[in-house]
């Protein structure tokens, strides 16, 4: 945030004031302005045995049972003045770290070790698989898979992902395996890290993968990558979509992914640069999240050099393909 | 069918011999008719001498068999009615293969008698047995719970209520109890599951291209959802999609009725035992009196509807003419509804009314100020910081996906969506205790504490942090007066629960502010609350929605010195 935008956060909350409860005086003591000051002062304790020291250096509190009516701040308006922020007294650092083990016994920290593991310690798993289509495009009609699955925490997830892609009774045209270490660094985002394996038809390879898995502002979801093979070939890929919700059943899903290569890869038939790029809509049709069917349509484009492999080949460089498949996750 | 004759007020009163009811499913204050509760009817226990059998059982609503975990059989579990001063000693036999407990929602107990595995108690082991022994201290409207795993979700809660030693403070000629929950054939683990693959899972009333121009959200205050990742329309994160909604155990076609005479001053004692839900009450064509929260009387304010947390209880007072009511307990995000009806006589239903708009999320509840409240005042309403990271002095990580740049104090709400029914939404503002609290020393320090959570990631803390990864618990002197603000950085309401302790909201009623156990803190707003750390040991705080505190959003509180220790 801005200074400026500080600012006028700051006059705009004063200006709040009276709505909220909070007293002009209680405003100018800065309790309800901006808490710039640390406001939380739970002190970690010492942590080795927390014996109360008498006069332990804690200056703020007043004697907690004392019943001080006019404790430092009583500014009239019936006692509206907020207390201020405060380390917890010496008495509230005595006595055991668990009261129940005084009871109890050694019971306990099996049991508490239950409760950290059932209090936001669960794992929880996803296998999903986003498209599974049949493909038709002039020339060679075929199918594509593309799935993935993740098991792990909050943070720290084992994700997985696999796709496929191939003419209906040949061999496949594209497949690959990914495994990869997700860690997430911020609310929306997981770094991912891991390896890839390509084991298609022709030459394989064997990569070295680094992405960045999550949901953009205006919940647009990207997946980008950046693959660093055994020949030392650096590629990558970004793909983005968004699902356009018509109504609560129906889904459109713009779909985009454009691939780059840092060299031309002869054998792979890939040129330097942008090499493909496509384009797509998917309308699916979910009565739950967990199932939905779709039909789509799909633009792909080969550019620069890929596009000249293609053309050698005897391929065009562009088509257009109807798609027909089903999304779906348990 | 009760044959229990309509029994008069005083009649309820005094110890019956304790009951385990082990036929059928339903305790009898909640068979498919009641006439109100009695002391000595089938499915409810009292005494001070109470067994209490914890065992997989079988569920049955909506014509479909699912599995339950239940007390004695029943789901809701056994009434355990005590009475204000007694001592009780409940025995819980846990015949599940896994572990168990029993928590005692609100009640002041000594702490190792709480029941939460890990923080007072090592849990009730699979077919072991644990038995409670505490002095009861207070009366009113309680429930109690299992704090293992999700059981709750399960069934394994159930309604108690206590009476006072003395006259009762509320007047009143029959009562019932009313408890409100949430049931589904999901398994809660596969539920989880799902929550945490897709935070958006259940929410099947998303903002679409078809439906938005009949949402009052903005283009641009759309945009700034959009830019933040953050869904409108995210309210419940289990919905009707997921839970058939019940009222004593019923689901809504299966009509619970509680009779009444006409022009009696018939007492409702609500309990919302939901794992997931909030509700908002409200039974067309009669006044409802709020006489009670959490148990403690409040002085009584009419209301047309009122908005109750997860684990809140409020007890009312409503007098009937010689007609049938519908009880419409809708849940927040208007998914579902549960239904119950109050009739003079068995067999009559009243209009059960449409399911209202689902309402939609707007800049107030992200903690930015309303600026279409405020006229043209707004400056740059965009350039907001939503996450500055320099307002808190906790680690930000990928667990906390917002932080409020201006929280308010939104306790003079009625609760989401409720601000344009055009009729009285109760508020905590309007809650004043009834009896002058006794302890009226001004708080000596205060602390922050910040409700965090990622919706994306269906991730949940208190100051960015999950239970799980062992954070400081909040520590307090006993006999410490505290004040505690507590700060919603997210984008729901969290029903927060403190164990062992009663607490005033501060809500400029003096002396007199209401006491509760739990109280809801709306999205982008703090609710500042007075405790008195009066009862030593360790203690559960955490946000009473059953999956955010399995994800983490729950911490110890401790109270020191103990006892035997210099107080």
């Amino acid at each position: 945030m801005s200074l400026t935008a500080l600012l006028l956060a700051a006059v705009a909350q004063a200006a709040a004031q009276p709505a909220s409860g909070c007293t002009p005086e209680h405003a100018a003591m800065g309790h309800c302005t901006l808490p710039t000051a640390p406001v939380q002062q739970q002190s970690k304790p010492p942590a080795a045995a927390p014996t109360p020291d008498p006069h332990a250096g804690h200056t703020m509190p007043q004697q907690p049972v004392a019943a001080d009516p006019h404790a430092g701040h009583d500014m009239g308006a019936a006692g509206q003045a907020g207390p201020e922020p405060g380390p917890p007294p010496s008495e509230a650092l005595s006595g055991p770290a668990h009261a129940a083990d005084e009871i109890f016994g050694p019971a306990m920290a099996e049991s508490r070790a239950e409760l950290h593991r059932e209090h936001g310690g669960m794992l929880s798993y996803m296998i999903m698989v986003e498209r599974a289509e049949a493909v038709v495009r002039k020339g060679r009609d075929g199918f594509a898979i593309d799935s993935q699955a993740w098991f792990g925490g909050d943070i720290d997830k084992l994700w997985l992902k696999a796709e496929a892609e191939a003419a209906w009774g040949e061999k496949l045209e594209h497949a690959e395996l990914q495994a990869l270490w997700s860690h997430a660094i911020d609310p929306w985002f997981d770094l991912q890290a891991g390896l890839r394996h390509d084991p298609q038809h022709g030459p394989d390879r064997t990569h070295a993968v680094l992405g960045l898995q999550g949901l953009m502002p205006h919940w647009w979801e990207v997946d980008a990558a950046l693959f660093l093979s055994t020949e030392g070939e650096l590629t990558a890929r970004v793909e983005a979509e968004y699902d356009l919700r018509l109504t609560q059943e129906l889904i459109l899903q713009p779909r985009i992914e454009v691939d780059l290569s840092a060299q031309r890869i002869v054998e792979l038939g890939i040129g330097s640069g942008l090499t493909e790029a496509s384009a797509g809509f998917r309308l699916r049709y979910q009565q739950t999240p967990a199932f939905a069917p779709y039909v789509g349509v799909e633009y792909e484009r080969a550019f620069g050099g890929t596009a000249r492999f293609r053309r050698a080949e005897g391929e065009s460089r562009d088509s257009v393909a109807l798609l027909a498949g089903v999304r779906f996750f348990f | 069918m009760s044959s229990s004759p309509v029994l008069g007020r005083r009649a309820f009163i005094g110890g019956g011999a304790a009951v385990a009811a082990s036929a059928g499913l339903l305790p009898a204050w909640a068979k498919p008719v009641s006439h109100g509760l009695a002391s000595n009817a089938p499915g409810t226990v009292s005494g001070s001498d109470i067994r209490l059998t914890v065992a997989d059982s079988r569920f049955k609503v909506g014509g479909k068999i699912g599995h339950a975990v239940t007390l004695n059989g029943l789901l809701p579990a056994p009434l355990v009615r005590l009475k204000e001063g007694q001592n009780v000693r409940i025995t819980v036999d846990n015949h599940l293969s896994e572990d168990t407990s029993i928590h005692w929602h609100g009640l002041l107990v000594p702490f190792e008698m709480d029941g939460v595995p890990g923080v007072s108690f090592p849990g009730i082991k699979a077919h072991s047995t644990f038995t409670y022994e505490f002095p009861v201290k207070q009366s009113g409207t309680y429930w109690y719970h299992s704090h293992s795993g999700l059981q709750e979700q399960l069934g394994h809660y159930g309604p108690m209520i206590i009476d006072s030693a003395g006259p009762d403070p509320i007047d009143f000629d029959r009562e019932h109890v009313v408890v409100l929950s949430d049931w589904t054939f999901l398994h809660p683990h596969r539920l989880f599951t799902r929550l945490k693959q897709e935070g958006g899972f259940f929410n099947r009333d998303k903002r679409t291209v078809a439906n938005k121009g009949a949402d009052p959200l903005s283009a641009e205050d759309a945009r700034m959802f959009a830019a933040m990742r953050m869904d409108p329309t995210d309210i419940s994160d289990v919905t009707g999609a997921a839970y058939t909604y019940l009222v004593n155990g019923h689901g809504p076609s299966e009509n619970w009725t509680g009779l009444f005479r006409a022009g009696e001053r018939v007492r409702l004692r609500v309990i919302n035992a939901a794992a997931q839900t909030i509700f908002n009450l409200r039974i067309p064509g009669l006044k409802l009196l709020v006489v009670a929260t959490d148990g403690i009387p409040v002085r009584p304010v009419e209301v047309d509807e009122l908005q109750i947390g997860n684990a809140e209880t409020y007890d009312l007072i409503v007098v009937p003419e010689d007609r049938a009511y519908t009880l419409v307990a809708e849940s927040i995000d208007r998914s579902g509804v549960g239904i119950a009806t109050l009739a003079p006589r068995a067999g009559m239903r009243a209009e059960v009314p449409a399911l209202r708009k689902r309402p939609t999320l707007a800049m107030k509840d992200m903690g930015m100020m309303d600026h279409s409240a405020h006229g043209g005042a707004s400056a740059a309403p965009m350039d907001h910081d939503m996450r500055d990271k320099s307002k808190v002095d906790f680690k930000v990580g990928p667990g906390v996906d917002m932080i409020a740049p201006m929280p308010i104090d939104r306790t003079g709400e009625p609760g989401l969506g409720l601000d344009d029914v055009g009729h009285k939404v109760m508020t905590y503002k309007d809650l004043a205790s009834l009896t002058r609290n006794s302890d009226r020393r001004p708080p000596t320090r205060c602390i922050d504490i910040h409700l965090t959570g990622n919706m994306e990631r269906f991730m949940w803390s208190m100051d960015g942090e999950k239970l799980s990864e062992n954070p400081e618990p909040y520590r307090f002197a006993r006999n410490e007066r505290v004040r505690l603000k507590m700060i919603n950085d997210t984008m729901m309401t969290h029903p927060m629960h403190l164990h062992g302790h009663f607490f005033e909201i501060v809500n400029g009623h003096g002396d007199h502010q209401p006491l509760k156990h739990t109280v809801r803190v709306l999205p982008g707003s703090y609710v500042e609350i007075d405790f008195t750390a009066d009862a030593p040991g360790d203690w559960a705080f955490h946000c009473h929605m059953l999956y955010h505190m399995h994800a983490g959003m729950m911490r110890v509180v401790t109270v020191r010195p103990l006892d035997g220790a210099k107080a």
